[in-house]
């Protein structure tokens, strides 16, 4: 029976999908939004279900397969549900937020012609998704993994007349291709030492990997656990947006800003920290694994948070919000504090998806204009876009009791108090990142919201708040990034939610630690107040309010006196420059080179025609005997004769 | 003593003369030159006591072959002009060649002797010896047959120069023999009824 | 004293004479036809020479055998030079190239 209910939870998207995609023109656009709505509340209701089985009812976990799809050389590859606390509580995650977006895309693709194929691709996501975090083995996390890859390219594309939409999704795709090439060479390396694709099987096995080393160049071995973790993270930095494969994020705002709230704020980008908490009996075993993962990530959260300052886009500045924030998550888990990772994602996804939907209500308000030097004193016309807005923002900065607040002190704590490689480093830069955070944050509020009206006069007239079906979401999302915290920090990171499914040394236990000093959610606020990360967030909004609000002269001039630091800053410290002309520009060459020199030259050049040109020669040459004189013909024979006597000279 | 001085005028005459028929521009003076090699040569074979050899080489060689040269030279209405240029462009590679050749010769010949061990001195011809005798013998015996096939093909050379040289000039007249032969009497009589008439 | 090397290389020195002799000349096809007598006598020399000092007269039997077929042959060589000279009222070697390749 609860097989059935798991089974139904993927499925009932799919089913949507296909019939909105294939069928759309026939069940038209009510028929469409309506068939995949019902398919995702369907799975959201279902997933609350389990969930709630699972805590009231204390519903054991589920580990079992469900399809053999193929056994090749003894490894079974299966079809199979691993449904523990933290299966449930993405699961939850995923639908809601889906469902979510589903409502508010109604009202924001209303005049698109290709409303059916979008909704046919939020469904086909969120299939793909709840197929990532169900699985309870290595294929069909991967095949979740490329599914959601490849949605997300339909998604980013979604707009293909665009040069630019297509070029983002190109890249979104390219770049996470990089990303799954080091995640299947880690699966690979799991199959290669435990024959096996299962997620149990690799686990048991885990003490026996950490002990054994592995040669990858001469005389240099590495710990096959380091080398396992390594690799398998690389593929969530390419899915998860982690410094240096983080360069397609910003440029997958080119999709509507649904999918931008949906896949790249709450879902998707969150499968690669998924995935590591979900491997943490693997990533425990590997200081050195647990060092990079931490050191990258607090790279991210720092160096995009900067990027963020500069950028006059809403969409995109809420985009290296995300960067930065999952960077934040990346480092909770290199602290081993792999519960304060997964709950910075939960409370992320709502308030993230709330930030990226409010201001797709702003962009629909201002006619698609999405440029933030052109809005300004919004907050009169979108009151309902602004107060949710503001409740996002005041949660992702940290603001005391909203949802992100318990959340990013948690992981602040945690890395104070780890001892893993690069944790010193990795402190700073969270520390630092929660003044940028704040500052970034409200100077888009500001310069929305607040301030002097900067739009034309047609634009303004035409200002309203956005339809119901754009503003209930952006309520029903406000409500728990502001209490879901409150309610869920107790047990969720101190009360062993994740026991059993998430495993952590007992010398790495951060949040052991933190929680043996927790006494309530008042406790932890007051606690707050002891460390610089608060007046850091309170620093942020004055200073974003005074360069922004009061003085708005300054940034202008700060940009001429520090012109260099903004030249980096807008080249976005020359990533982009870097992939496209060195790496795609080598390629290439390479390839151009491959056809001048190689084949135009060597192959047919030298080859083919050089050797039927040498023939050619060869005949204009000898063609000269055939003279028809007979004295050449005689004098050719006496030749002859010299040359054989004096061989026969010199052989006696 | 005399043999030796001998043989080196008529070696130097003889080479000499066969350069002067390479190098000579009017091919008259070529023909003249070559008559001159041929009368050294015989004198060479007279001291090689080859004296029918010598002799016929005067009086067939010379008298026959070189004078049949001379006729078609003198017939033949060459342009002088255009034989004089162009002889020299070649003229290293063809030295090269031929003294490629002496020395190779000269190699065996001289340096190794053909490998053979030679008497230094010729033998001694007997008692009246007569060379045209000896010649004669052997040649009406043992070679009898090569002497008549030799002679068949004189006979076919005469017949080939006829044949190639033949002209046929429109408005002669000839006999076509088989014509004549394969004639049939009604083309040549016709046998005409007349009525016997007197004459008054 | 003379040996025979010295009729020999005497011999040699005439062949290689004329075998220049067909090589450099290109203007005169009667000049080659008697480059090639000249060819002959010196391999008559060789007979001769060698006829002598090993007493053997066979020697001289096939010199006179070569005699006659030299003769026949030089008859139609000039024969067939006299027709070529009636078709292409020239004698240039050069222009005898009709067997070209």
């Amino acid at each position: 029976m609860m097989q059935n209910v798991y089974l139904a939870i993927p499925l009932a998207p799919l089913i949507a999908a296909i019939l909105a995609g294939l069928l759309g023109r026939v069940i038209g656009r009510t028929g469409a939004h309506t068939v995949t709505i019902l398919g995702v509340a369907t799975s959201f209701a279902l997933s609350a279900w389990v969930l709630k089985g699972m805590l009231v009812d204390g519903v054991a976990t589920y580990n079992a397969p469900v399809y053999t799809w193929l056994v090749a050389d003894g490894i079974q590859m299966q079809v199979g549900f691993l449904i523990d606390h933290l299966t449930a509580l993405m699961m939850c995650v995923v639908t809601f937020v889906s469902l979510m977006v589903h409502i508010y895309t109604i009202g924001y693709m209303h005049e698109d012609p290709g409303y059916q194929r979008f909704f046919a691709y939020i469904s086909l996501f969120t299939f793909a998704m709840l197929m990532l975090v169900m699985s309870n083995n290595f294929l069909q996390l991967f095949f979740g993994w490329e599914a959601v890859g490849l949605v997300s390219y339909l998604l980013i594309g979604f707009w293909f007349t665009r040069p630019t939409a297509i070029f983002a999704n190109m890249k979104a795709f390219l770049v996470n291709r990089v990303g799954d090439f080091g995640f299947l060479l880690g699966i690979a390396a799991i199959v290669h030492f435990t024959g096996s694709l299962d997620y149990g099987v690799a686990f048991h096995a885990a003490p026996l990997i950490a002990h054994q080393s592995f040669t990858l160049f001469e005389g240099q071995p590495w710990n096959a656990m380091t080398v396992v973790c390594i690799c398998l993270f690389i593929g969530a930095m390419g899915k998860s947006a982690q410094v240096p494969l983080h360069v397609w994020l910003p440029d997958s705002m080119e999709g509507p800003t649904p999918i931008s709230a949906l896949i790249h704020a709450a879902t998707m980008v969150t499968a690669g920290i998924f995935m590591v908490a979900r491997m943490s009996p693997l990533f425990e075993l590997s200081e050195t694994a647990l060092g990079f993962v931490m050191v990258i990530g607090a790279t991210t959260a720092l160096f995009m948070g900067f990027l963020g300052i500069v950028n006059n886009d809403i969409k995109r500045v809420v985009a290296y919000s995300t960067l930065s924030q999952l960077g934040y998550m990346t480092v909770a888990l290199g602290a081993s504090a792999y519960a304060a990772g997964i709950f910075h994602l939960m409370t992320h996804a709502f308030f993230k998806a709330l930030l990226f939907l409010g201001a797709g209500s702003v962009i629909v308000a201002m006619h698609h204009e999405q440029d933030m030097r052109h809005m300004g004193g919004l907050r009169k016309y979108l009151p309902i876009t602004y107060w949710t807005s503001l409740l996002g923002a005041l949660a992702l900065i940290g603001f005391p009791g909203f949802s992100g607040f318990f959340s990013k002190d948690a992981l602040i704590e945690a890395v104070s108090l780890s001892h893993a490689p690069g944790a010193s480093y990795a402190l700073f830069c969270v520390t630092a990142g929660v003044f940028i955070t704040a500052l970034y944050t409200f100077r888009m509020i500001f310069m929305t919201f607040h301030g002097e009206e900067r739009m034309d006069a047609h634009t303004r007239e035409h200002l309203h708040e956005s339809p119901w079906v754009i503003t209930l979401p952006l309520v029903l999302l406000a409500i728990p990034s502001v209490v879901i915290g409150w309610f869920t920090v107790g047990p969720v990171l101190f009360g062993g939610y994740f026991d059993g499914a998430i495993f952590v040394l007992p010398q790495h236990n951060v949040l052991a630690e933190i929680g043996r000093e927790y006494d309530g959610q008042g406790g932890f606020i007051l606690n707050a107040f002891r460390s610089p990360a608060i007046y850091l967030a309170f620093a942020g909004v004055a200073s974003a309010w005074f360069l922004y609000l009061k003085r708005p002269d300054i940034p202008a001039a700060l940009r001429l006196k520090l012109a260099p630091l903004y030249r980096v800053l807008d080249n976005k410290y020359w990533f982009d420059w870097f992939n496209e002309n060195v790496i795609a520009g080598g390629a290439r060459g390479i390839g151009r080179l491959f056809w001048r020199v190689g084949d135009e030259m060597v192959i047919d050049g030298a080859l083919v025609n050089g050797s039927a040109r040498s023939v050619g020669w060869l005949a204009a040459v000898t063609r000269h005997i055939q003279s028809g004189y007979l004295y050449h013909y005689a004098f050719a024979m006496i030749i002859g004769l010299a040359a054989m006597l004096a061989w026969m000279l010199s052989q006696a | 003593m005399l043999t030796t001085i001998l043989f080196y005028v008529f070696a130097a005459m003889l080479v000499g003369a066969s350069i002067g028929v390479v190098l000579s521009r009017n091919p008259v003076h070529a023909a003249l030159f070559l008559v001159l090699a041929f009368f050294e040569s015989a004198a060479l074979w007279l001291l090689l006591e080859a004296e029918f050899l010598g002799i016929v080489l005067v009086l067939v060689y010379v008298g026959a072959v070189m004078v049949l040269f001379l006729f078609v030279i003198m017939m033949l209405d060459v342009d002088l002009e255009e034989l004089r240029a162009g002889l020299t462009r070649y003229a290293p590679l063809g030295a090269l060649v031929a003294g490629i050749m002496i020395a190779e010769i000269a190699y065996v010949v001289w340096a190794r002797h053909l490998g053979l061990n030679f008497p230094v001195d010729a033998p001694l011809p007997p008692e009246h010896y007569s060379n045209v005798h000896a010649l004669g013998t052997i040649l009406y015996t043992d070679y009898m047959l090569p002497f008549q096939l030799a002679a068949v093909v004189l006979l076919i050379a005469i017949v080939a120069a006829i044949a190639l040289t033949m002209r046929h000039r429109p408005g002669y007249k000839r006999q076509d023999v088989s014509a004549q032969v394969a004639v049939r009497r009604n083309d040549r009589l016709r046998i005409v009824k007349v009525d016997a008439e007197k004459y008054q | 004293m003379i040996g025979l090397p010295h009729f020999l290389l005497l011999a040699g020195v005439l062949f290689s004479i004329a075998v220049a002799g067909i090589f450099l000349n290109r203007k005169n096809v009667i000049v080659l036809l008697m480059c090639i007598e000249l060819m002959l006598l010196a391999v008559n020399f060789n007979f001769i020479a060698f006829s002598h000092w090993l007493g053997d007269i066979h020697g001289q039997v096939f010199v006179f055998f070569i005699l006659t077929v030299a003769a026949a042959e030089s008859a139609i060589g000039l024969a067939i030079l006299v027709v070529l000279f009636r078709e292409r009222k020239s004698i240039n070697v050069e222009n005898l190239d009709t067997m070209r390749g």
